[in-house]
This record gives C-alpha cells, sequence and structure tokens, in this order.
C-alpha cells in the first residue's frame, strides 16, 4: 500500500485555532499543495492578513510576512518589487481586502502588479466577533445587523471581483467555492492558476473562495457548506470572471 | 481497498467527512480526544473505495489514505 493523501510537506501538522468545519483550514491546506505541485516553496512568500487567518505563517512551512489589517497587498507590492524572483501572495478576508483594504486592492490591481491573491469570502467579519462584511447577503444575520443586511442602512453586498474585472492590469479572475468535495478540487486548479500566472509574469491574479463560517453563521459545518451551495452562489455566481 | 487512516487528536468533530463518505463508513465516536470532543473513526469492516472525498473535505488535514 502506498500513501495517496497526506499533509502536504508545506503544510505544519500542527493544530489551527480555527472552528470547526472552518473554510481557512481547507484553504491553507489548497495553498499549500499547490506550492508543493509548483516546487516553489524556496522562493515563497505569503503575506497574511488581520482577521482569523492572521497566524497563518504558523501554519505554513514557508517564509510569510505579517501586514497590517488591509495592507497585505501593499507589503506584498514591495516584497515582489524588491525581490522579483520570489512569488509572493497575499491571503485575506473579505473585510481585509474588501472593507478597510479596498483602496490597496484597488490600486495594486490597476498598477498590474505581479502577484496572487487568495481571497476567502465567508460574508463576515469573524475573528473580531461576526459583525456585517461587505459581502455579508440582504438579509443576512449578522452580530451588527441583527435584523438581517438592509439594502436601505447597509448598501449592497459587494462584488469586488466583478469590480477588478474593469481594471486592465488584472489577468485573472475566479470565484470558486469550498462547499463540497468537487468544489475544493476546482478551488486548487484556481489557485494553482493564480500562482502559475506569477511565475510566467503575466500580472494580477486574483482567486475568490467562497469558505464557510459556521460559527458566525450559526450553522453546523455541513449546513454552513448547504448554505453556499443554496444561497451564498446565487449573489456570488462561481466561475471565470476574467 | 484502500485503507483510511484518521488523526483522531487533531480531528475536531465538525463531522464534514462523515457526511460526504458515499459509503458512510466514518462514524462518530462514542468517546472523547484530548480535545474532549467527540472525534470519528472508521468502521473496520466497512469497505473503503479511496475516493478521497473525506480528506478532501477534512478542513483539519486529520486524513492518511493508503491504496
Ligand atoms: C486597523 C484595524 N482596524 C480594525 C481591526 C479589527 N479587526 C480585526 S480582524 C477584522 C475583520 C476580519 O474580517 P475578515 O477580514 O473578513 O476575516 P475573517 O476573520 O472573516 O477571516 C477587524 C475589523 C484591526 N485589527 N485593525
Ligand atoms: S470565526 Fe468563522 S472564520 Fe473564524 S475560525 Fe471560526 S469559523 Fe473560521
Ligand atoms: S475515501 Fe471515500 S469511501 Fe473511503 S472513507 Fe473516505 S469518503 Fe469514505
Ligand atoms: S472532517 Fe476532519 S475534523 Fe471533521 S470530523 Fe472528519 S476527520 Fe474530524
Ligand atoms: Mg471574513
Amino acid at each position: 500500500m502506498h500513501k495517496v493523501f497526506s499533509v502536504p510537506d508545506p503544510l505544519r501538522k500542527t493544530p489551527t485555532h480555527y472552528c470547526p468545519g472552518c473554510g481557512h483550514g481547507i484553504a491553507h491546506r489548497l495553498v499549500a499543495e499547490v506550492i508543493q505541485d509548483l516546487g516553489i516553496r524556496g522562493k515563497t512568500i505569503a503575506v497574511a492578513p488581520v482577521g482569523c487567518a492572521v497566524v497563518a505563517y504558523d501554519y505554513w512551512k514557508f517564509d510569510c510576512s505579517e501586514a497590517p489589517h488591509g495592507r497585505a497587498l501593499a507589503v506584498a507590492t514591495a516584497i515582489k518589487r524588491m525581490q522579483p524572483e520570489k512569488i509572493v501572495f497575499t491571503y485575506q478576508g473579505d473585510g481585509d481586502l474588501a472593507a478597510i483594504g479596498t483602496n490597496e486592492t484597488i490600486h495594486a490591481a490597476n498598477r498590474g502588479e505581479n502577484l496572487s491573491v487568495v481571497f476567502i469570502n465567508n460574508a463576515i467579519y469573524g475573528m473580531t466577533g461576526g459583525q456585517l462584511a461587505p459581502t455579508t447577503l440582504l438579509g443576512q444575520k449578522t452580530s451588527t445587523s441583527a435584523a438581517g443586511r438592509d439594502k436601505k442602512l447597509h448598501g449592497y453586498p459587494l462584488k469586488i471581483s466583478e469590480m477588478l474585472a474593469l481594471l486592465p492590469g488584472v489577468c485573472y479572475l475566479e470565484r470558486v467555492s469550498l462547499h463540497n468535495p468537487g468544489e475544493v478540487l476546482k478551488a486548487k486548479s484556481a489557485i494553482r492558476r493564480a500562482f502559475q500566472n506569477q511565475l510566467e509574469g503575466l500580472g494580477f491574479s486574483l482567486v475568490e473562495v467562497l469558505s464557510p463560517c459556521p460559527t458566525y453563521w450559526g450553522l453546523s459545518p455541513r449546513e454552513a457548506l448547504d448554505w453556499i451551495r443554496d444561497v451564498m452562489q446565487k449573489e456570488f455566481p462561481l466561475g471565470r470572471i476574467k | 481497498m484502500a485503507k483510511v487512516v484518521i488523526d483522531r487528536d487533531k480531528c475536531k468533530g465538525c463531522f464534514l467527512c462523515v457526511s460526504f463518505c458515499p459509503k458512510g463508513i466514518i462514524k462518530k465516536s462514542a468517546r472523547l480526544n484530548k480535545k474532549g470532543l467527540n472525534f470519528v473513526e472508521v468502521d473496520p469492516k466497512g469497505s473503503c473505495a479511496g475516493c478521497l472525498q473525506c480528506a478532501v473535505i477534512c478542513p483539519d488535514c486529520c486524513i492518511e489514505i493508503y491504496k
């Protein structure tokens, strides 16, 4: 018998602090698998966000930096420009990338920085206690929208990936999901492509990952995946955006 | 037949693997792991299809598969 599935080398075997059923754990593994498959572990530098994934550097076995909340793409820009031979990526939540960091996101994309972005959209601020995020769905209850998101009060779910598609510096945008094993495999292919584009010098690539936060959605882990399948992906359609 | 090995102390008892296994051979254990959580175990009498679905969905990378 030989091993056909195990922890990829770039992922530490230490247990994570994530809640049971949290999508961050799956996404961390996918990134590690892609880095292993592409053989780029020795030259990859990650920039971790502020959010539940703030200590991603404790879980990955390659070089990582940390950025102030929302500034991951500014930090990544500096690293990549100083060391263009390195493979540099950011890993950011919706609060990080599409609220406090909207400015950095748009300008890094518009400059066409040769970077890869893994954007974890869980429609919530997980780390701080389940507050409304720019990507929270209309009607979704959060700790700061107890009666559900109201378009008159909070505006509409922000489709930052579709907005970025307008920028000529952006080479690749795809929205994927973690709601079943088949979708997880598609998510891995998209992340691989975002890294491959950087290896080929093609410019800014971003993969938006619809990811469960069972804790602040108030659902069991399986119900959270089914909510992505039945509700969330209607607002955030899967597939290639650019 | 494939063989599934689950790291019970890393398992957080999310039961996603249980819900996706097409053979229904992963079960919640009545015992608790070091974290005090109900881990999951494979029914030793079950026959694993080696489809990898449990391992692919596990958020905590607790599952190893041998073929
Ligand atoms: C400058 C600054 N403002 C606010 C915060 C508080 N804060 C920490 S994480 C976070 C939002 C996290 O949400 P998200 O980026 O979606 O990550 P998730 O936890 O959902 O993965 C906020 C507002 C902070 N740490 N720094
Ligand atoms: S709060 Fe949500 S995003 Fe944060 S670790 Fe828990 S499930 Fe994951
Ligand atoms: S590999 Fe497939 S059949 Fe075997 S335990 Fe996992 S999900 Fe079940
Ligand atoms: S998916 Fe992983 S963490 Fe969840 S119950 Fe199965 S083995 Fe445990
Ligand atoms: Mg979030």
